[in-house]
Formats: C-alpha cells, sequence, structure tokens
C-alpha cells in the first residue's frame, strides 16, 4: 500500500486527468480503443499537418505512437505501395500506373495553392502570367524588365518529383521547360531559406509555407492567398492526399477520419490549407 | 591446433562476405540497366539534355559535374593535406602535433550534412557577393566545402606512411646534415609516395561518392559548367532527386545508370591509379 502522501498524490493526478479528458475527447474518441504504431511518409506540404494531428493523438492515448517523414510525393506513394510506410502523402492525384500497381486508395483531404515568391525586399508586387512564364522559361532575365532593380533574376525551381512543382509547371507555366541554369531545391522548407537569403530569387512554393521571410508575387493582380484559393480567382491549386495500400487498417482508417473531421479541418486551416470536407 | 583452423576460416569468410558484397551490388545495378540496353534506351541516357518530360534523359552533363567537382576538390585538398601531415609530422612541437591530429580526426566525424548546412548560410551568401553573378550555389562552393570533408580523410591515411618513413629516415638524414624542409623535401616525400596515392584514392572516393553537399550546395541545374560560378548537378545528387519520382516512369531508369557510371568511375580511376603507383618504387 502506498504512503498516504503518495496515494492523495495520485488521486489529484487522476482528477486533473479526468478534468483534462472532455477538452480531448470529441473527435479523439475513436482512438480510445485503440493502440500500434502508424507510419506515415511522403510529401513535404502535409507534415504541418500530419505533426499537429499526431502530436495530439499520441497525448491523447500513449498507447499509440504516429511517426511521421517526409520524401516528396513521389517517396509517398512508393513506400506506401511496398508496405513500408500505413499512410503516403501525396500533393497530387495518382497515376493509372501506380494506382493499378499498387492497388491504392486516395483521400482528398485539404487544397493548397502553390505561390510564386521573392525576397520580401523586392520592389515587384505582381507580375502577369505571360511575365512569370518568361521569367522561369528564361526569356526575361534581369529584375530590370518587369519593374524592379537592374540586377539578374535567380531562377530557384523544385525537382520533377514534387507536387508542388507539378501543379505549378502545369498550371502556371503551361509545361513549359524551365531555364536550365534554374537552381534545384528539395523541398518546400529549402526552398524558403532559398528565397529569404537572395535578394534577387524568385521561386514557388505552398502557400501554407508562406511566412513574413519570403513575399508572394500577385498574379494578374490577384495575390495568392487561401481565401483567393478557395474563391477560385487564383488558378494555381493542387490538393493533398492521404494514400492507402488498399483498405486502410483500424489505426490507419481512425487518422484519416479524424483528418478528415472538424478538429481535423481545424488544424488543416491552422497550418494554411483549406479543408475538403 | 584445431582453434587455429577456425582463425583461418573466420578470416576467410571475412574477405569473402566482403569481395561478395560489392560484387552484388556490381550485379544488382548491371541487372538493373539491362532493360536500358533492350530499347535502345542507352542511346537516350549517353545524351546532353535532362528534360524528362520532353523525352530526354540525359546524364552526360551530371557525368561531367561529378568529375568537375571531384577532382576539383582532390586537387584542392591534397596539396593541404601534404602540408598539414608534413608539418604535425616533422616541424610541429609535441604539443601542437597532438592537438592538430586531434582536431583532424575530430573533422572526421562531422556529418556531411552539418557541412552543407552550415555552408547555406555561410558560404552560400559570401559566393553571392564575391561573384555578384550566380545565385551562390555553384560549382564552387561546393568544391570548397568537399575539401574540406575530404581533407581528414587523405591526412589521415597519409599521415599514417608518413610516420613509418619518418621512423626510417629521419635519424639517418639528421645525422647526414639535411635540415627539416631539404628532409621533407628530399627524402620523406618520396619515401611516401604509395601513401600519398592511397590517401588520394581514398579521398576521391569520398568525394565522388559524395551527395550531400552537392545536392545542398551545387544548384542542382542540369547543365555543364562554363565557369566555376555556374551551377552544376552531380549524379549522386541526381540520383537522390529523382529516386523520388513515380517509380514507374521511364526516367527512373537513369537512375540506375547513374549509379552503374558512378560505379565505373571509381573502378576506373582505381585502376589507373593503381597503374601509377606500380611505376613506384616500393
Amino acid at each position: 500500500m502506498m504512503s498516504p502522501k503518495g496515494f492523495s498524490l495520485s488521486v489529484i493526478a487522476m482528477a486533473l486527468l479526468v478534468c483534462a479528458a472532455p477538452v480531448l475527447a470529441g473527435d479523439l474518441d475513436r482512438f480510445t480503443n485503440l493502440e500500434g504504431t502508424l507510419d506515415i511518409a511522403g510529401g513535404t506540404a502535409h507534415i504541418p499537418v500530419m505533426n499537429e494531428a499526431a502530436k495530439r493523438i499520441m497525448t491523447f492515448n500513449p498507447k499509440v505512437r504516429i511517426t511521421v517523414a517526409g520524401g516528396g510525393s513521389g517517396i509517398g506513394v512508393q513506400k506506401v505501395g511496398e508496405g513500408l510506410v500505413d499512410i503516403g502523402n501525396t500533393g497530387r492525384a495518382l497515376s493509372e500506373e501506380e494506382v493499378a500497381k499498387f492497388g491504392l486508395q486516395s483521400f482528398d483531404f485539404a487544397i493548397d495553392g502553390v505561390a510564386p515568391i521573392v525576397h520580401p525586399e523586392n520592389p515587384v508586387t505582381g507580375l502577369t502570367a505571360q511575365q512569370i512564364r518568361d521569367v522561369f522559361a528564361g526569356r526575361i532575365t534581369r529584375w530590370s524588365e518587369v519593374g524592379g532593380p537592374d540586377e539578374a533574376i535567380h531562377v530557384y525551381g523544385r525537382e520533377e518529383a514534387s507536387g508542388t512543382h507539378e501543379v505549378f509547371w502545369g498550371k502556371m507555366l503551361k509545361k513549359e521547360p524551365i531555364v536550365a541554369s534554374a537552381n534545384i531545391i528539395q523541398s518546400n522548407g529549402a526552398m524558403k531559406v532559398a528565397v529569404s537569403q537572395d535578394a534577387n530569387a524568385i521561386g514557388y512554393m505552398s502557400i501554407g509555407h508562406i511566412d513574413d521571410t519570403v513575399k508572394p508575387l500577385a498574379v494578374d493582380g490577384v495575390t495568392p492567398s487561401q481565401e483567393t484559393a478557395v474563391e477560385g480567382s487564383y488558378p494555381v491549386v493542387r490538393h493533398l492526399f492521404m494514400n492507402t495500400k488498399g483498405d486502410p487498417k483500424p489505426l490507419a482508417r481512425a487518422f484519416i477520419d479524424y483528418i478528415l473531421s472538424e478538429e481535423g479541418a481545424g488544424i488543416t486551416s491552422a497550418a494554411g490549407y483549406i479543408p475538403v470536407r | 591446433m584445431f582453434f587455429e583452423i577456425w582463425i583461418r576460416r573466420l578470416l576467410c569468410a571475412a574477405a569473402m562476405v566482403s569481395t561478395a558484397a560489392a560484387l552484388c551490388i556490381l550485379l544488382v545495378l548491371i541487372t538493373l540497366v539491362l532493360p536500358l540496353f533492350a530499347h535502345g534506351g542507352l542511346a537516350t541516357v549517353l545524351a546532353w539534355q535532362w528534360l524528362p518530360f520532353n523525352g530526354k534523359f540525359g546524364i552526360l552533363p551530371m557525368v561531367v559535374g561529378s568529375l568537375w567537382l571531384s577532382l576539383g576538390a582532390l586537387a584542392a585538398a591534397t596539396p593541404l593535406a601534404v602540408g598539414l601531415a608534413c608539418f604535425v609530422q616533422v616541424l610541429a612541437p609535441g604539443r601542437v602535433k597532438s592537438l592538430c591530429l586531434a582536431l583532424v580526426h575530430y573533422m572526421t566525424s562531422i556529418p556531411t550534412v552539418i557541412y552543407g548546412f552550415v555552408s547555406i548560410f555561410l558560404l552560400v551568401p559570401l559566393m553571392r557577393q564575391w561573384f555578384e553573378r550566380g545565385t551562390g550555389f555553384s560549382l564552387l562552393t561546393a568544391m570548397l566545402a568537399l575539401t574540406l570533408l575530404i581533407l581528414p580523410t587523405i591526412v589521415l591515411v597519409f599521415h599514417a606512411t608518413l610516420r613509418e618513413a619518418d621512423r626510417t629516415a629521419r635519424a639517418t638524414c639528421a645525422a647526414l646534415g639535411f635540415s627539416k624542409p631539404s628532409y621533407i623535401r628530399h627524402v620523406l616525400l618520396p619515401l611516401s609516395r604509395r601513401g600519398l596515392l592511397a590517401a588520394v584514392i581514398l579521398g576521391f572516393g569520398r568525394a565522388v561518392g559524395d551527395t550531400l553537399i552537392s545536392l545542398m550546395l551545387a544548384g542542382n541545374a542540369p547543365m555543364v559548367p562554363g565557369s566555376p560560378a555556374d551551377a552544376i548537378r552531380t549524379l549522386t545528387a541526381h540520383i537522390a532527386l529523382v529516386v523520388a519520382t513515380d517509380s514507374q516512369s521511364t526516367f527512373y531508369h537513369s537512375v540506375f545508370a547513374s549509379g552503374l557510371i558512378l560505379f565505373l568511375i571509381m573502378a576506373l580511376i582505381n585502376l589507373a591509379l593503381r597503374r601509377l603507383g606500380r611505376s613506384f618504387a616500393p
């Protein structure tokens, strides 16, 4: 039998937990009786949402362990297809070959815009769509040609495997090849670092990642933001997907339902994306 | 007696496992590249333009990039390494010697990602300012970071040989009246040629195989560089970038070709340098 002091302490602790439970309950209730590990990998744009959801779930039910990794949309598909992770995230719809080879199911949970970004001190605030195409294709090479200082334009791009790249290249650049001297960066985060450090840089990034260190450019007068992406006035958007191999196992199903629930929608909006309900 | 038989067998097994592993890697690479040969895809891969969505899968700019970067880093690191090793072995007083060696040992344990990460914030803005063109992510930036990376490897291997040569020759040469600098130049260095060659081969292997530094610092533009301030892409960075794509897509196969070419480059350079080494007297 515990000492009287120990006993009273544990009673207080339990009381606190019971009081805290209503705050955490609700959408998290579906995790009450589950346990095990859930591995998630894939697109880097999804990571803020996945991390926050994982944190809340693991705090609610310590028997559940969730790991979140990046790697890009391609890695997400491969890993979930090979059975190495339970949920593979992609920033693009799956191709027919991928669905056929791995037997994957897709769950759409957010809309994300991809915006062209420049350094915050760059005087240029907006360009026409044609100007942006010319810049990225290498036809316009100096900022003075579009109303900026007389400096060379430094183009930054993403690798071909990236979902962010695919949507920007398809919808904004109309599939024109990007200039050969563009620096290829491996993730949204690294793109933010690169552009925020280079006064003459232009790149593109998921709207959810935009903060004070970079500045989004208006395209044909429309400033990219979550509002314009929802309205439809900003056209360069993509959907974020969670994918599983066949039917998701109970823990993965609960996670997917949680992301699609009201609390999950709150997390998605806080990360800068628009939840799909 | 029984014990000795088993020791013999264990050592033999260890040697066989190591060589078998290397051969297996080569075999797997060749098997994966075989489909390319079948469709005549080899001609597409050995081309100069990388525009995968337009059907151009040329990786030759990446081969050039790898060679420029590793040979450049090697050219910068070898004199530094020789100087450091000779200084530490012959000219430095005891305390300085052990401090230097300890620092070099420590440098080998710094992960490559730290070099890359620190260079992004320190070296890249400097490069951008000095050259006034280019983004700061360039061949030269990656070369500088890579030199620092392979320096400890070359120093440590070379120093081991140097120490042995020094042990046999120093007393004799001192008795003959050599000054320390002449001793280094005329006796010690020629005696340790073989060790230097081994160190250079190891350094080159490390340089050509390094992925993170070229991925983070070299700019990853798939083109042949016109100057050190241009961005390049190496074979290793190319593999890292492409391996995240849809594995059913056709340009995934270029990754296997890149791997095979890397393997072959290493083998060829190794053979060439060993042939060169045979001409040195033992």
